[in-house]
C-alpha cells in the first residue's frame, strides 16, 4: 500500500485537514462559502482517489456528488441566500481567532493520538484516513461551537459531514457508503435549500442565532 | 405469509404517506392515519405468531420484538389522540389544511423511520433510518411557524445533527473493527453476524466506537447534558408529536444504544459499557429532577420528566445483569406508556384553557373534572407511586441496584424523590386550587388514555407469566 497510492491519499485527507483551519479563520461570509467549495472539491478529489485505489467503482458515486452537490449547488444557493437575506457583512464570532485557531491545533492533536493508538492494527491507509477524518470532525465541531451566524453553523455542519464522507470511504469495502452521502445530502438540502433560513430570515428578522436564543426557555 | 408481515410493518406506514399526501380531504385522512395505525399494529402483533427468519437487511428477534409492539401500540392509540387534537386545532386555525395534510404524510413517514430502525439488521441501514426519523420530527416540531417553535426545530435540527454524525463516526468505526474479522463487505455491518463474532474484535477501535456512539445516540435519547433540544421540541410541537416524542422516538435511539452495548458485552477486552451509562443516566435523573422545579409551561415540565427517566432507564440497562435490565425493560414499557397518556390529557387541556403555561390552568378537576382526574392518575404514575407500573418498575430497579452498589442506588432514590416532590408541587396548581382560565368543555378523545393507564395499573398489579418470561429472555439476551 505504501507508495505513490498512499502519499496522493495522505495528500488529499490532510489538505482537507488544512482547509478546515482556513474555514476556522474566515470572517466574511462570502470567503466562508469559498473556503467551503474548496473543502468539497478536495473531498470530491480524495473520495475518487480511494474509489481508484480501492477498485470501488460506487465510490465515484459518492464523489460526484461531493463535487456538484456539495462543491457547486449547496455554495451557490447559500450565496444566493446571503445576498437576499442582506447579511453579507462580517461573521460574529464568540471567541477571537488566536483561539480557535490553537483550540483547532489541540483537536487535531487529539484526534492523531486518539487514531493513531487505538487503530495499530489497521492498514495504513485507513488508519491516516481515519485520523485526519476525526480531525476534520472535531473542526467543523469547533467552528459550529464558535459561530452564532445561521449560516456559518451550517457550513460548520457541512464540512463536519465531510469528514464523516472521509472516514466511511477511508474505511475499506465499506457498503452504504453511496447511500449515507445520499441521505446526508438530503439532510443538507432540506436545511439549506431553505425552510429555515428563510422562515428565520422571515420571523426573526435576523439569522444570527444569537438573537434566536433571547426566546429560548421559558416563556413568561 | 410471514415476510408479508414484516413487510406491513414497513410498507403500510410509506404506502399511506404517499397517500395522505395526495387526499385533501383532512377529516378522512385523519380516520385513515387511524386505519394504518391499526393495520400496522396487527402486523406487528403477527410477527410474534412466527418470526421470520434474519435476512440480510431486515431482522426480527425478542429484543426488537419488544420495541417494535412499543412503538406500533402507541402510534396507533396517538393517531386516535391525533384526529381529536388536529380538529380543535383546525377550528382555532392554529393549523391550515395543507399543513396537516403534510402533518399526517410525516406522521406516517416516522412511524416507517422508527419501524426501520427496529428491524434493521444492518448498522447502516439504522442510522439512516433514526436520521430520517429525526429529520421528521424536526419538520413537525416547526409546524406551527411561531418565533418558538421555530426556534425549538433549529435548536433540535442542529443538536439532532450532530448527534446523529458522530454516532455514525461510531458506527463507521465499529465496521472497521468488523472488517477484520468478518470480512469486507455488507457482512461487516449485519448484526445477526456482529454480535457472533464480537469476541475477536479489536477492543481499543471497539471502545473508541462505542463513545461516539455513546455521545451521538446519547443526544438523541436526551441524556444529559446532550438533552438541550428535549425541552424545546417537545414544548412548541404539536402534542401528539411530543407523546411519539416521548413515547417512542427515545426509546428507538435507546435501542440503537443498548444493540452496541451487546457488541462490547461480548468482547472481553473492550471496556465495560455500563459505568458510562450509569453515570449519564444518573446525571440526567439527578439534574432532571432539580429542573422540574422552576417550570412554568406544563409540557416543558414533563419533557423534563422524560429525561429523568430516560435517565433511570439508561441506569437500569448500564447496572446490567438480568434483574436490572429486567427492569430496564419494565421501566421503559411503563414509562412509554405513562407518559404518551399524560401528554394526551395535557394536550386536551392546553387546548381547553388556550395556554401551557401552569400558572393560567388552576382548579382543572372542578373545570374539567374528568381530565383533571385522567392528569392526575398519569402524574401519580409517572411519580412513581403505588400501585401503578412505575412504581413496579422503579423498585425493582432501586433494590436490584441496593444489593450490588448501595451508594448508586441512594443517589437514584434521591433523584427520584427530588422530582417526586416537583412534580406534585405543581400538580397542587393545575388539578386544585382557584379555578382559572375558560371552562369549556373538552371535547377529547378519552379512551387513548383510558387505555394506557389501565395498562400501567394492570402492570403495577400483576404482571402476565408470559410477559414476564418473554422479558426475562430478553433481558438474559442484553446480557
Amino acid at each position: 500500500m505504501r507508495g505513490i497510492t498512499f502519499d496522493i491519499a495522505h495528500l488529499l485527507a490532510g489538505s482537507l485537514v488544512l482547509v478546515s483551519f482556513l474555514e476556522l479563520y474566515q470572517d466574511r461570509l462570502y470567503a466562508l462559502l469559498n473556503v467551503y467549495a474548496a473543502h468539497a472539491f478536495i473531498l470530491a478529489a480524495s473520495v475518487a482517489w480511494q474509489a481508484l485505489a480501492q477498485d470501488a467503482p460506487h465510490l465515484y458515486v459518492t464523489a460526484a456528488i461531493a463535487l456538484v452537490f456539495k462543491a457547486i449547488v449547496i455554495p451557490v444557493a447559500l450565496h444566493r441566500i446571503i445576498v437576499r437575506l442582506g447579511i453579507h457583512r462580517e461573521i460574529e464570532k464568540v471567541v477571537g481567532v488566536g483561539f480557535a485557531m490553537l483550540a483547532g491545533i489541540g483537536l487535531v492533536a487529539l484526534a492523531m493520538v486518539v487514531m493513531l493508538r487505538v487503530t495499530q492494527e489497521a492498514d495504513p491507509l485507513a488508519r491516516e484516513d481515519l485520523a485526519f477524518a476525526l480531525s476534520v470532525v472535531l473542526l467543523g465541531l469547533l467552528m459550529m461551537v464558535t459561530r452564532r451566524n445561521a449560516v456559518s453553523q451550517v457550513v460548520g455542519f457541512m464540512s463536519l459531514e465531510n469528514g464523516l464522507v472521509l472516514a466511511a470511504t477511508g474505511a475499506k469495502g465499506m457498503p452504504l457508503v453511496v447511500e449515507i452521502s445520499v441521505a446526508f445530502s438530503i439532510l443538507i438540502a432540506f436545511i439549506v435549500i431553505g425552510i429555515f433560513l428563510f422562515r428565520i430570515r422571515e420571523r426573526f428578522d435576523t439569522v444570527d442565532v444569537q438573537i434566536l436564543s433571547a426566546f429560548r426557555g421559558e416563556r413568561q | 405469509m410471514i415476510f408479508n408481515a414484516l413487510a406491513g410493518v414497513l410498507g403500510i406506514p410509506v404506502f399511506a404517506a404517499a397517500l395522505f399526501a395526495a387526499l385533501p380531504n383532512y377529516r378522512l385522512t385523519a380516520r385513515l392515519n387511524i386505519a394504518a395505525t391499526t393495520l400496522t399494529l396487527i402486523c406487528a402483533l403477527s410477527l410474534f405468531l412466527a418470526k421470520p427468519q434474519p435476512g440480510v437487511y431486515l431482522l426480527v428477534d425478542d429484543l426488537n420484538g419488544t420495541f417494535i409492539v412499543l412503538t406500533t401500540f402507541v402510534g396507533f392509540t396517538t393517531s386516535i389522540f391525533s384526529a381529536s387534537y388536529i380538529g380543535h386545532e383546525l377550528e382555532i386555525g392554529r393549523l391550515t389544511p395543507p399543513f396537516v395534510r403534510f402533518y399526517h404524510s410525516m406522521y406516517q413517514v416516522l412511524m416507517f423511520a422508527m419501524n426501520l430502525a427496529l428491524v434493521a439488521n444492518n448498522i447502516g441501514l439504522m442510522w439512516v433510518a433514526i436520521e430520517l426519523a429525526t429529520l421528521t420530527t424536526v419538520m413537525m416540531v416547526g409546524i406551527y411557524r411561531t418565533h418558538e417553535a421555530l426556534e425549538a426545530a433549529w435548536k433540535y435540527f442542529i443538536l439532532g445533527s450532530v448527534g446523529i454524525a458522530l454516532a455514525l463516526f461510531g458506527t463507521i468505526l465499529v465496521y472497521m473493527a468488523a472488517r477484520p474479522v468478518v470480512g469486507e463487505g455488507i457482512d461487516a455491518m449485519m448484526w445477526s453476524k456482529l454480535v457472533t463474532r464480537a469476541s475477536a474484535f479489536d477492543p481499543a477501535l471497539l471502545d473508541l466506537a462505542f463513545i461516539f456512539l455513546l455521545l451521538g445516540y446519547g443526544t438523541k435519547i436526551g441524556l444529559a447534558p446532550l438533552h438541550a433540544w428535549l425541552p424545546d421540541a417537545h414544548a412548541e410541537g404539536p402534542t401528539p408529536i411530543s407523546a411519539v416524542l416521548s413515547g417512542l422516538l427515545l426509546n428507538v435511539a435507546l435501542y440503537a444504544l443498548l444493540r452496541f452495548k451487546m457488541l462490547l458485552a461480548v468482547n472481553p477486552e473492550a471496556i465495560a459499557p455500563g459505568p458510562l451509562m450509569v453515570t449519564l443516566g444518573l446525571t440526567s435523573l439527578v439534574f432532571a429532577a432539580f429542573m422540574l422545579y422552576r417550570r412554568r409551561d406544563i409540557k416543558r415540565m414533563f419533557a423534563y420528566s422524560s429525561i429523568e427517566h430516560m435517565g433511570i432507564i439508561t441506569f437500569a440497562f448500564g447496572m446490567g445483569g438480568p434483574l436490572a435490565n429486567f427492569a430496564g425493560l419494565l421501566h421503559m414499557t411503563m414509562h412509554s406508556l405513562t407518559k404518551s397518556a399524560i401528554f394526551f390529557a395535557v394536550g386536551h387541556v392546553a387546548q381547553v384553557k388556550g395556554t401551557q403555561r401552569i400558572a393560567d390552568m388552576g382548579g382543572l378537576t372542578e373545570t374539567n373534572p374528568v381530565l383533571g382526574w385522567t392528569l392526575i392518575l398519569g402524574v401519580i404514575a409517572i411519580a412513581g407511586l403505588p400501585p401503578l407500573g412505575i412504581f413496579m418498575s422503579e423498585f425493582l430497579v432501586v433494590s436490584s441496584t441496593f444489593a450490588r452498589a448501595p451508594v448508586l442506588a441512594l443517589v437514584l432514590v434521591f433523584g427520584i424523590l427530588v422530582g417526586l416532590a416537583a412534580l406534585f408541587l405543581r400538580l397542587d396548581t393545575i388539578a386544585f386550587g382557584e379555578p382559572r382560565g375558560p371552562a369549556a368543555e373538552a371535547r377529547a378523545s378519552y379512551m387513548p388514555m383510558f387505555a394506557h393507564l389501565a395498562l400501567v395499573l394492570i402492570g403495577g398489579v400483576y404482571l402476565p407469566p408470559a410477559l414476564v418470561g418473554w422479558f426475562e429472555g430478553v433481558a438474559k439476551l442484553l446480557g
